[in-house]
């Protein structure tokens, strides 16, 4: 078993000296992440409802916050980095085409049913 | 003609047997096939999740409004704080988790012991603080009226905060009298064998509506999001009317059939979400346990190798990679 660690993160702005720092420094990093979150999901600052690409910019911030966890988790505590080219990208790009596609179809479907209920044609309470 | 079974390996070759392919070893691949498989499992249940918010996106629940709550904090309004704790707990024990992989690299017997009992503890945690969650939403906070349309009518007041007029909910039992029970529980032994019903809520409609007609300060909120995103608050005479024309049932707490916070949508996918992820915590721990043992009776140290705790924790950080999007998806947007 070939287990050598790739020890940096940030494309080698942070290197750790040891596998094990290495996990506590991306805990530190997961934990501001999340941090932030809960500061942002509590106070839900005005400046960030303003609606951008069809979402509030709040929204993305947050979804945009949990990919970079998710990205973090995989390849620090799963060690994707260390893998190899091939196994990363046949994990990765199948689920991001397959989920992404799966979120277009949906959502678009959920937006036109709503079209339909909102343009009065539906009535809810009689 | 040598075609055999043992002539069609090529020695030194990928894929021709006896050497491990992207130098992932054999379980270690399978284990992410499974972790992509339940991946599109989980995302199919998000993005559904998403479809039906889309749908009803001008009346869809404020998570805020709903998980308000924290063990021994009682009557206090704490949106976020102890879903956050349950991600920490879940990220630590993602951490002691690899701490145990790294340990089993050294072939540490003692330190993968220690950081796989750490990482259990950590899964029990997070699976009580969900079934808290759960006992807590089942539960319900002020009680709603149901309309014919399966719409629902929450109640509240405006209050003076600090100069301001704000709306603070208003539960059943602050303003509805209860007088004696129009009827009793239908149960198979008292009744049709054959024919079942849950608990009656514990006040009918009509009791709702005198005590909405004899509290003159009470006002009646509907889903309908306002421009400013907040859930549209009816006059006093709109308020009596809705109750009076529209409202069949009283609803307390949440279930698969009615919801007291808003769309019963947002009850059935917060049970079916957040449980499959449960059972997948559940079965997580179970599976760490097992490894636990064996790590414990030195299987892995005779084997010198401790590969199997590597694929137990691919599988325990899935299930917090997983946790990271319900907690998105449900809490935060």
């Amino acid at each position: 078993m070939g287990h050598a660690h790739k020890l940096e993160i940030f494309r080698g702005l942070i290197k750790f000296k040891s596998n094990t720092q290495k996990i506590w420094g991306v805990l530190i990093l997961l934990s501001i992440i999340t941090a932030i979150e809960v500061v942002l999901g509590i106070y839900k600052p005005e400046s960030l409802m303003n609606s951008f690409l069809g979402m509030k910019l709040l929204n993305w911030i947050f979804i945009i916050l949990t990919i970079v966890k998710a990205y973090y988790i995989t390849w620090d505590f799963m060690h994707m980095r260390d893998e190899t080219k091939g196994l990363r990208r046949a994990v990765v790009w199948t689920a991001i085409f397959l989920i992404c596609y799966l979120i277009f179809i949906l959502l678009q479907e959920g937006n036109y049913v709503e079209s339909v209920y909102s343009s009065g044609y539906i009535k809810r309470d009689f | 003609m040598s075609s055999t079974v043992a002539n069609t390996g090529v020695d030194n070759q990928s894929w021709g047997g006896g050497n491990a392919p992207l130098k992932a070893s054999y379980g270690k691949m399978m284990m992410w096939f499974f972790i992509v498989s339940d991946a599109l499992t989980f995302s199919g249940f998000l993005a559904a999740y998403g479809f039906s918010r889309f749908k009803f996106i001008d009346s869809w629940p404020i998570a805020d409004e709903v998980f308000t709550h924290v063990p021994f904090l009682h009557g206090q309004e704490l949106p976020m704080i102890y879903v956050a704790f349950m991600t920490f707990i879940l990220i630590m024990s993602s951490v002691t988790m690899v701490l145990a992989v790294d340990a089993g690299h050294k072939l540490d017997k003692a330190k993968v012991t220690w950081y796989m009992f750490l990482t259990i503890i950590g899964g029990l945690i997070f699976v009580g603080s969900q079934a808290w969650e759960w006992a807590t939403f089942i539960k319900g906070d002020y009680g709603a009226v149901q309309t014919k349309g399966g719409n629902i009518l929450q109640f509240g007041e405006y209050v003076d905060v600090d100069g301001e007029q704000k709306f603070k909910r208003v539960a059943l039992g602050d303003f509805v009298v209860s007088e004696t029970k129009v009827r009793s529980q239908h149960e198979s032994k008292n009744g049709l064998w054959y024919v079942d019903e849950g608990s009656l809520p514990s006040y009918t409609v009509d009791q709702v509506y005198k005590g909405l007609a004899a509290n003159e300060n009470v006002l009646v909120r509907t889903q309908q999001l306002n421009d400013e995103r907040e859930k549209t608050v009816l006059s006093r005479t709109a308020s009596l009317e809705a109750i009076k024309n529209n409202g069949v049932l009283v609803v307390e707490g949440a279930n698969l059939q009615v919801n007291e916070y808003g769309s019963s949508l947002f009850a059935d996918f917060f049970f079916f979400i957040t449980g499959f992820h449960g059972f997948h915590v559940f079965s997580g721990v179970v599976l760490n346990i097992i490894i636990f043992f064996n790590v414990i009776l030195g299987t892995y140290e005779r084997r010198k190798s401790y590969e199997m705790v590597e694929k137990v924790g691919l599988y325990w950080h899935f299930v917090d990679l997983v946790w990271v999007f319900v907690f998105t998806f449900f809490y935060l947007v």
